[in-house]
């Protein structure tokens, strides 16, 4: 049974716990350095990536010069700078609030 | 009146049971308890009857609790959300208060522990049945004021619509004085009461704040009712445009804004100072939706502003009452001024 619980749990998915940390990327999207930790999933980097990407080459196409972005979340902040063609992105989560917020 | 429905989630069959059993048997409201072990089947279960609430656990196999939260919050925004797991975790509480959750609750190791979570369940639970005063979810402001009233409460509200605050002082059942926008009173009351979306705190009173409304709650309720009617005589789409372009022609005056741009559906756009309205415009609103979109996949609560800065002028986005905003400003003005010059214009376009 020992040895049984030791697989069950090896595939158990575990919650994703917000990092600190960045990481870049080149201009394909492609992540090539990074200071986060394992545990985040390579996944929501490259997500956070395309979509960084995504703001800064429409910009671009609309004739609005931007070379940084802030994201402000609820439980996270990401910093965003355009870095030849690429981006180096900064993820800070916040520590908010502890109290219930209800919706009107 | 029939009883209220919980669905409570977790991987754990014997714990489901167990409290499935507490909840049904020693709850004075006699719920019905319904269970499920993984969040797709929890899901399937919501999309095919009504609950009143959801206990969730967070550390689940597949699809974990913040994933299952997320979903729920978006399509069933009545239920109410509770999380019950062993995961001791400050960010995850704020994560999951972040995505609107009601109560985060650690599973309960003593007794007493126990006696707690099942007295704030059934309160949550009675507050429904009650009528939801206090539910709050589908409830306005109006509703939340006259039970903290009538109940001859003491408390301070604090309503948030995006970044825009406004505080309601209640003192033993009597608004006392009100906040928002720059304006106090009565004037702020009002302001406040026209906002159609936020969210709201009840924080604990403020003794030694001054009365600065004289008037009964009722006839304030009563002004802001007939004030509210006569506004919404207009058509929304009129009243939007109206708004929008006042807004703008009051914007366009600010200190520091070098261009403003509202955008409401593909075709509506207002703007001022901006000589490609189009491409601009479809960049906003792609931008803020894909951000968004990224908050929910990430799950990390509302996306509340987005500032970009480039060598010529820096620029800050949000989403206002359905609108995405978007002001320019230049580009050596310190964050701090545009965060706060950026507060008070959307504080004026929520006016």
């Amino acid at each position: 049974m020992g040895l049984l619980d030791l697989f069950s749990r090896s595939s158990r998915k575990v919650l994703v716990h917000l990092p600190s940390g960045s990481f870049t990327m080149d201009r394909e999207g492609k992540i090539m350095t990074s200071t986060l930790p394992q545990s985040f999933p390579q996944q929501f980097t490259l997500e956070i990536g395309k979509q960084v990407l995504t703001c800064f080459r429409g910009a671009e196409r609309a004739q609005v010069q931007v070379s940084e972005i802030v994201l402000q979340y609820s439980a996270l902040k990401i910093l965003a700078r355009e870095l030849r063609g690429g981006a180096i992105v900064f993820l800070m989560p916040q520590a908010g609030t502890n109290q219930p917020v209800k919706r009107m | 009146m029939a009883a209220p429905k919980i669905l409570l989630l977790d991987d754990d069959t014997a714990f489901t049971e167990l409290y499935r059993e507490m909840l049904s048997k020693h709850l004075s409201s006699m719920p019905e308890v319904k269970t499920s072990t993984s969040g797709s089947r929890a899901l399937a279960m919501l999309d095919a009857e009504p609950f009143n609430m959801l206990i969730v656990d967070l550390n689940m196999p597949k699809m974990d609790g913040l994933q299952v939260l997320s979903i729920v919050r978006r399509k069933h925004p009545h239920v109410r959300l509770v999380v019950l797991t062993g995961v001791r975790d400050e960010q995850f509480r704020t994560r999951a208060y972040a995505m609107g959750v009601d109560q985060y609750w650690i599973k309960p190791e003593s007794d007493q522990e126990v006696g707690l979570f099942m007295e704030s369940i059934e309160s949550l639970l009675s507050r429904e049945t009650q009528g939801g005063f206090r539910g709050v979810q589908s409830k306005s402001l109006v509703d939340i004021i006259q039970l903290e009233c009538l109940s001859q409460s003491s408390c301070l509200l604090k309503i948030s619509n995006g970044l825009i605050e406004g505080k309601i002082w209640i003192k033993n059942g009597e608004v006392i004085d009100a906040e928002a926008a720059g304006l106090v009173a009565e004037a702020a009351f009002q302001r406040i009461l026209a906002w159609k979306t936020g969210s709201f705190e009840i924080l604990p009173s403020d003794d030694t704040r001054d009365r600065t409304i004289q008037e009964s709650y009722q006839s304030l309720l009563l002004n802001s009712a007939q004030a509210l009617d006569e506004a919404s005589a207009s058509t929304p789409a009129q009243e939007a445009t109206t708004r929008a372009t006042f807004a703008l022609a009051d914007i366009s005056q600010w200190p520091g804004v070098e261009f403003a741009m509202a955008v409401r559906g593909r075709k509506a756009r207002d703007y001022y100072g901006i000589e490609n309205p189009g491409p601009m415009g479809q960049w906003l609103e792609e931008t803020i939706k894909n951000f968004q979109e990224l908050g929910d996949y990430l799950q990390v609560g509302q996306l509340q502003e987005v500032l970009g800065t480039g060598p010529k002028r820096k620029i800050a986005m949000a989403t206002l009452s359905g609108s995405q905003i978007c002001i320019g400003f230049p580009a050596t003005m310190p964050p701090e001024q545009l965060r706060d010059t950026f507060k008070k214009i959307l504080e004026k376009w929520a006016c």
